[in-house]
């Protein structure tokens, strides 16, 4: 790795996004720039930025790392990806989310909540969640940067963490959602080249792709004792069914992030900065193609990496890389490519970061500034954006902090987790508020109670791999987990929680005082 | 039943599935690709 070239490059790709951010802090006057764009981004920069925002570091390295440990069965992740996160997403969400959000003249996720239920509440509540749950998503995509910097250049771990906060805290603050969103069409169409190139060269370097799924295929008698034990099968076959192997995959890994996707904060808030369903209509041919190249290299990449560390090594990727998954696709991408390759994949990687962090930040900035701020003091204007900023600032510290703190193998953990407790607090509220007009307030809030609690008490008490290392249930209870009978110690908390937010929605709105119907004709004016 | 050198048709099934589900994309956004502009031309 010649650090000469790699400079230059890194300094280049700085300085063109450094001048998109620019453009965009230009055109940013109102807070309804800095918050939804004005409402009026290009079909393309919406997708390309959906698809930048979904898909991070956290989906490359730790869910290809995760791939090289599970095997193809992750596919399904990539199904759900492109039909949950992008069909279902943008035509069924997306069209009502933007036409309500434009009719209740709201700017945020929690503001679109509190707004639909006329409750301010809702959304202080929704905008604290955020606030204090995205730090964890933020930290491990973070991490996922700094390992691919850590493996190529051979810098400290810690310096690589503190570059990557600095660099994206940066044009977060300065540019608003403008800057996020057109850095991160940049940023994607260079992680659409990167990713594409990389799923072509890895077949091609491993004999076509029916010769290297046989390649891996041949690989199953090598699963590990300890995983065979717990219902590994091989990495072109599904786990025993029921299995902790099948539960961890399908629980947790699929699900969690298959399905939590659809009430993602920082990705909600994209379809309210288009200014038609024409935009979106488009964006579903760009987002899908994005995705299914995004996700499918990152999945095949990092199962097909046991192939190609066997012939190189005679061991598996895990055992390559002495039990941290976090580390399979950048040692796989330093030996198995060429050089030149190593130095656009970084930008790949880079890219992909920093338009999720971006976007993190920028979410968390405005939780924080318009949510609860702005909210609980009944203040607005320009405070309100110097809050969002200060919010930022803090947001960046926190997640660098857990950076540290975090460890090994934890970024699609992590990640998982994230996406579950997001599903389990505004699932339920979102889609009811979307499509049942005869949910109330009251409702809203019992669901929200309902799924946030029940996600946590899952997480600090019965599931075995957050309850265990947290050690709450332990200090309290004397016990690592309250419920030992399989399957429950690896069943995934989205699995309860989210069943369950639904059912107290809908029975408490079934029990309490319908909405006013002039109120909802208002939120569902040509919708 | 063996695709593309997989031999579980749980795998083999997901990965013709991310296919299919692509393809719908594509054809949507084709499909649609004028429609849906009502919003916009009020505006």
């Amino acid at each position: 790795m010649d650090i000469l070239i790699l400079s230059i490059v890194i300094l280049l790709y700085f300085l063109i996004i450094g001048y998109v951010g620019y453009v965009a802090w230009k055109g940013t006057k109102t807070s309804e720039d800095y918050m939804v764009a004005g409402r009026k981004t290009h079909p393309y920069i919406m997708a390309l930025s959906y698809g930048a925002t979904f898909i991070s570091t956290a989906a490359i390295v730790g869910f290809g790392g995760i791939a090289g440990q599970f095997g193809m069965g992750i596919l399904w992740l990539v199904f759900l990806n492109i039909i949950v996160g992008i069909f279902i997403a943008f035509v069924l969400f997306g069209k009502r989310t933007r036409k309500m959000g434009h009719n209740m003249g709201s700017l945020t996720f929690p503001e679109f909540l509190g707004r639909r239920f006329n409750s301010k509440f809702i959304q202080y509540f929704a905008g604290l969640i955020i606030f204090f749950a995205m730090p964890l998503y933020a930290s491990v995509v973070l991490i996922g940067a700094a390992r691919f910097i850590e493996t190529t250049i051979n810098i400290d771990f810690n310096l690589a963490l503190l570059i990557m906060a600095i660099i994206v805290a940066g044009y977060v603050v300065l540019g608003g959602i403008k800057g996020v969103m057109y850095t991160d069409a940049l940023q994607g169409s260079i992680m659409f080249l990167g990713m594409l190139f990389l799923l072509v060269t890895t077949y091609y370097l491993l004999g076509g792709v029916t010769n290297a799924n046989q390649s891996l295929t041949n690989l199953a008698p090598l699963v590990p004792a300890q995983v065979s034990a717990v219902g590994g099968t091989g990495w072109t076959s599904f786990p025993v069914l029921g299995s902790p192997w099948w539960w961890t995959l399908v629980s947790t890994i699929i699900l969690g992030v298959g399905i939590g996707v659809l009430a993602q904060p920082q990705l909600a808030v994209r379809f309210m900065t288009v200014k038609s369903n024409r935009e979106l209509n488009r964006a579903v041919l760009v987002g899908g193609l994005f995705i299914f190249i995004m996700t499918g290299t990152a999945y095949i990449v990092g199962s097909l990496s046991n192939v190609y560390f066997f012939q190189q090594t005679g061991q598996i990727a895990v055992q390559v890389v002495e039990g941290n998954i976090d580390r399979i696709i950048p040692l796989f991408i330093n030996q198995a490519m060429q050089e030149w390759f190593t130095y656009i994949f970084m930008l790949t990687l880079l890219s992909a970061a920093m338009s999720t962090l971006s976007s993190q930040f920028h979410v968390q900035g405005t939780s924080i500034g318009r949510d609860v701020y702005e909210t609980i003091l009944s203040k607005a204007g320009d405070r309100s954006v110097l809050i969002t900023r200060i919010g930022i600032l803090f947001s960046v510290t926190i997640a660098l902090g857990l950076g540290y703190l975090l460890p090994g193998s934890i970024i699609a953990l992590g990640t998982s987790l994230f996406f579950g407790i997001c599903a389990a607090a505004f699932l339920s509220v979102f889609v009811c508020g979307l499509f049942w007009k005869r949910t109330t307030r009251a409702g809203a809030i019992a669901g929200m109670f309902a799924g946030t609690i029940t996600s946590l008490f899952w997480l600090f008490f019965i599931y075995k791999k957050t309850a265990a290392s947290l050690g709450i249930s332990q200090a309290l209870t004397g016990q690592d987990i309250l419920l030992t009978s399989m399957p429950w110690p690896v069943v995934d908390p989205i699995v309860v929680a989210v069943p369950l937010a639904f059912v107290v929605t809908i029975v408490v709105s079934l029990f309490s005082k319908p909405p006013e119907p002039q109120y909802l004709d208002k939120c569902f004016e040509g919708v | 039943m063996e695709v593309l050198g997989i031999p579980d048709p749980w795998v083999w099934g997901a990965y013709i599935l991310c296919i299919l589900a692509v393809i719908i994309c594509v054809i949507y956004g084709i499909i649609n690709w004028n429609k849906g502009g009502e919003d916009e031309e009020e505006q």
